[in-house]
């Protein structure tokens, strides 16, 4: 598969120039991120993130099983996600680049090693039966940033997707259909949101907040930063790039835990918004 | 039975105080054909790494016109860990931490001055207790000084967590389980960081702690580092017989003693 070509050197002179006057080539402020768009489909723990041109499609499902004897009374949560050469041309199927597994790996840590969902809530039967949650990511189009964009689709779909009633009656277990009880929602210890940060060779031009695809590619490193909006850090990652110094690392953090409390109010907004448009009847 | 991390006299469960580092052994003897290599041991997590390079690159479609290209392979050999579990080259957390060394060592190496060619890292990860990615790091950079290639500067990592409110730092793997911890690794003259990895919850302001402690014991780790190169090289310098202050009278050590002062 042909990768795309690297930018001219024209893009690139005019990238460094417009970011040394701290203007991006889209018009945001440095530290200003794209406005998250969701949309939640008919299912519960189906939405679409779109930041800008980047979609990240995510969704929930539950089914029950025997959880392994070393775990008894803990559920399971598995993440899938691929990156297809749909979402741009640079990913080959089959073989890992480096990137996908970084997308890959940051993910499973914010989503499943933060404890993001209370596993023991989902055990059901001790022993026996448990629900094993599998979110599944698909990374539809790549305009920079897919990482933010998946971890905020993650999130969003396990807070918006609804488990079925379970009652247990001694060792009897009834599972109702939606129609006759109202699907629950996951016990969820918090929420963690992600913030890239490009930085450039330059020194003296500021780091930039959810960089586009052509800033992305010509940044001389990336920060990340998960956190939630309870000032908890869950992953920092800076691996290599343009060295920082201390502080300003934790002028970054800083940064951070600003835009974790706006889109904490955005998220929580949009659910409402969505909840009340659907009709649970339960008959 | 429940071992204690930091006991109320402030020791841990090791015997070492709360800003104590374990003890770091390094050996630069030559591995095989390797043009650098290093064994580093920080208290019982060993490491070894062997440097090849820079050299003619295998494949040629990984090649960069104006650099050299690193390439880092970590082996976790299966008796590293108390319990024997063999893992497979392609397990995802041994491929990212391949990434994430080559990731920190990129903008260190002075890949310009090499280009077209290939730089190659093996990581061999003898023993586990816990600090895996700062023995990785320092390990690194001692090959890749020992190998002579050049580099900006060391890179020297440290791993810390938080016990209530209390910062520790260079973690084992009983604390590393319990604790939520860090490694940052820097570059000692400048003071820069090049790596910062979290993976385990941990407030913001108890992270800003040991953010600053772990950059303050990058340099205390430099000191063994450089300390542990010079004598090597001063070993070597003295079995070829080339060093200065040898009363020889010689030509040869008038010669190097002009080079010296320019």
């Amino acid at each position: 598969m042909p990768r795309p070509p690297s930018p001219s050197i024209p893009e690139k002179d005019f990238l460094y120039g417009a970011l040394k006057q701290a203007l991006r080539l889209d018009g945001r402020a440095p530290l200003e991120m794209r406005t998250p768009s969701l949309d939640f489909g008919p299912e519960l723990g189906w939405v679409e993130c779109a930041l800008g041109k980047t979609r990240v499609l995510a969704q929930v499902d539950a089914k029950m099983v025997k959880p392994p004897p070393e775990r008894p009374l803990e559920g399971i949560i598995s993440i899938h996600s691929e990156i297809s050469p749909m979402a741009s041309s640079e990913y080959e199927p089959g073989r890992p680049s480096d990137e996908e597994v970084a997308i890959t790996r940051m993910l499973d840590k914010v989503l499943r090693r933060s404890d993001v969902v209370d596993k023991e809530s989902l055990c059901v039967l001790a022993g026996q039966r448990v629900w094993h949650l599998r979110l599944t990511l698909h990374c539809l189009a790549d305009a920079g940033n897919m990482l933010d964009c998946a971890c905020l689709a993650g999130v969003v779909a396990l807070k918006h997707f609804r488990r079925p009633e379970v009652e247990v009656v001694g060792d009897e277990v009834t599972v109702h259909r939606p129609s006759e009880r109202a699907p629950v929602p996951l016990s969820m210890h918090h929420t963690p949101f992600c913030f890239t940060f490009a930085y450039f060779p330059d020194p003296a031009t500021p780091p930039v907040l959810d960089p586009s695809h052509l800033e992305q590619q010509l940044s001389a490193g990336l920060v990340s930063v998960a956190l939630n909006a309870q000032r908890e850090l869950c992953v920092v990652q800076k691996a290599g790039g343009v060295p920082l110094a201390a502080d300003e690392l934790l002028r970054v953090v800083d940064v951070a835990v600003g835009k974790a409390k706006e889109l904490d109010k955005i998220v929580e907004a949009r659910l409402k918004e969505d909840w009340l448009g659907r009709h649970v009847e339960v008959r | 039975m429940v071992v204690e991390i930091l006991n109320d006299g402030g020791y841990r469960s090791d015997g070492r105080r709360q800003y104590e580092l374990r003890d770091i052994t390094i050996e630069l003897s030559q591995q095989g054909t390797a043009d650098g290599s290093a064994t580093l041991n920080h208290g019982l997590t060993q490491v070894l790494v062997s440097v090849f390079g820079p050299r003619e690159a295998k494949m040629r479609s990984q090649t960069m016109h104006d650099r050299a290209n690193i390439n880092v392979e970590v082996n976790v050999l299966p008796f590293s860990t108390g319990e024997r579990r063999k893992r497979s080259r392609a397990d995802r957390r041994i491929l990212e931490l391949a990434s994430t060394i080559k990731a920190t060592f990129e903008p260190v190496v002075q890949t310009a001055l090499y280009p077209r060619s290939q730089i190659d890292i093996y990581v061999q990860v003898l023993q586990q207790d816990g600090g895996l990615l700062q023995a990785c790091i320092n390990a690194t950079t001692l090959a890749l000084a020992a190998a002579g290639i050049p580099l900006l500067d060391f890179v020297c990592a440290v791993s810390g967590g938080v016990h209530a409110a209390a910062p520790l730092l260079d973690l084992t793997t009983l604390e590393e389980n319990d604790l939520p911890h860090a490694t940052v690794a820097v570059m000692p003259r400048t003071r820069r960081v090049t790596l910062v990895t979290l993976e385990t919850r941990l407030h913001v302001d108890r992270f800003a702690e040991i953010f600053q402690l772990a950059c303050d014991a990058g340099q205390v780790i430099h000191k063994e580092m450089k300390r542990a190169l010079r004598e090597r090289t001063t070993a070597l310098v003295d079995a070829l017989g080339s060093g200065l202050g040898r009363p020889t009278g010689n030509d040869m050590v008038d010669r190097d003693m002009i080079m010296e002062e320019t």
